[in-house]
């Protein structure tokens, strides 16, 4: 099952420049949420924050709390939060050395898992949720990249799954990926909201509005708006809100 | 910003004005046949309700291509929406006004009556549809709450009519079936009316997002 995620007065710098403004957001489990906005408004900022990798980069700073199932993910460790929340980035990034089966278990590896039966059958697991595996299943030991973008971009998120996140960030999944390979994916989240928690930025409105239980749309930092989609895009509360999803903002 | 999507919807609002102005001439010409009861012209004005139908698929056309083409949502959408719900409002008011020159076909001999309260009902009806277009252009939503006001008396013309005629068809069987036949116009502009409120629930629908009876 998926887990909720609270956040509460979170702030974020990089440097002297103030990214986040105190959001405050509940993110509901077994639900796909949408971070929409602008460039620059702060949504990639935020999902980064929340496994903890805004603060990897020199010069950055957080205030505030994000709580996951009742704990704060500022009391973890960021190695053992990182797989509680797995990421999935706008660029498909498979390992270029490793093959397909050793790129899924990576991760599950790095984690100190070493029974071979348990990995290959990790493996198949993650393929599958991934709506890979009838795909590669013959050809497990070729390269990454000898993928389509597309497969390369479930291969990343047969990655992510298979040590078994909570939670699973997605940060423009879609967006270098043409319309065959995006369909997938966004066929894929759907099913994957029955087992976990979902945040996927995009740019793309239809896309949130194809597979988003609930949107929320930032603004310089600010949350402006946080809703059921169907309400966001068909009766927004805020000016704002209305203005760039009708393509009429600036 | 969003530039073909907003010639998109001035193409609509004009499309609307034509089709309302389209209605217009065909309903004041149908009321004039009905006065002279000539039925060379009701023909001619049965034909003319061809135009209104043109200009219905001319509106869902653009209709459906700026769904297809721009994918609006939030007001922009609603603005769409209303399109094709306000051109078919339209074009049963269209086949309402030619109903009244298909009655001029069936009556026989002169009028029973000076018609009085029919021609003000149409007056009034008109300018209800009038009314609401103008709302839905402008998005006002005072003129298109006053829609359910004006609607009530035509409602009330409706019912004199009717009772006028139940008197005049009472004192003389021989006028039955004129007599229906004029109350089944007034019923027409009762209906061309209710049209109308249509148009102004849109305009609300359109600013709010929400729903509200005009025609209770």
């Amino acid at each position: 099952m998926g887990h909720t995620l609270s956040v509460r007065q979170l702030e974020a710098w990089y440097g002297t420049n103030q990214t986040l403004k105190g959001i405050n957001m509940e993110v509901s489990s077994n639900h796909v949420t949408a971070i929409i906005g602008p460039s620059g408004c702060g949504k990639s900022t935020f999902v980064r924050c929340i496994n903890r990798m805004h603060e990897t980069l020199p010069g950055t700073k957080v205030k505030g709390e994000i709580i996951l199932d009742g704990e704060s993910i500022y009391d973890q460790d960021p190695v053992v939060l990182r797989k509680m929340v797995g990421m999935v980035f706008q660029k498909p990034n498979p390992f270029p050395s490793m093959s397909i089966y050793e790129n899924v278990v990576a991760g599950v590896r790095l984690n100190g898992m070493r029974n071979k039966q348990n990995l290959q059958d990790i493996a198949e697991k993650s393929l599958r949720m991934a709506a890979l595996w009838d795909e590669v299943k013959d050809r497990l030991n070729y390269s990454g990249m000898s993928l389509s973008g597309g497969q390369q971009q479930r291969l990343c998120i047969a990655r992510a799954l298979a040590v078994e996140p909570a939670v699973l960030l997605m940060d423009e999944p879609a967006s270098a990926l043409d319309p065959i390979a995006t369909t997938h994916i966004e066929e894929l989240i759907r099913q994957l909201k029955e087992n976990y928690t979902i945040l996927i930025v995009t740019h793309n409105m239809q896309q949130a509005a194809r597979i988003a239980d609930s949107t929320a749309f930032f603004l310089t930092g600010e949350l402006v708006e946080h809703g059921p989609t169907s309400e966001i895009f068909t009766n927004p509360k805020d000016k704002r809100t209305e203005d760039y999803i009708t393509g009429r903002f600036g | 910003m969003r530039q073909s999507l907003n010639e998109g919807q001035l193409i609509l609002i004009q499309l609307l004005k034509d089709m309302g102005g389209e209605v217009e001439r065909i309903l004041q010409g149908c009321m004039q046949t009905l006065q002279s009861l000539d039925r060379t012209q009701a023909e001619f004005w049965i034909a003319e309700d061809q135009k209104v139908n043109d200009l219905e698929r001319q509106i869902d056309d653009e209709c459906v291509r700026l769904i297809a083409t721009q994918q609006p949502v939030a007001k922009d959408l609603r603005k769409i929406i209303s399109a094709m719900r306000i051109s078919t409002d339209l074009e049963r008011m269209g086949d309402l006004a030619i109903d009244i020159a298909k009655i001029v076909l069936r009556i026989e001999g002169p009028l029973l009556k000076q018609l009085i309260d029919i021609p003000l009902m149409a007056d009034k009806a008109l300018g209800m549809m009038k009314q609401g277009l103008e709302a839905y252009s402008g998005e006002d939503m005072v003129l298109a709450h006053d829609l359910a006001v004006q609607d009530d008396e035509v409602d009330k013309l409706y019912n004199r009519v009717v009772r006028d005629l139940l008197v005049i068809m009472t004192k003389n069987p021989d006028v039955l079936d004129q007599g229906m036949y004029l109350a089944f116009v007034g019923r027409y502009l009762e209906r061309f009316a209710d049209h109308a409120t249509n148009i102004g629930e849109n305009v609300i629908y359109i600013a709010t997002a929400g729903r509200q009876d005009l025609n209770i």
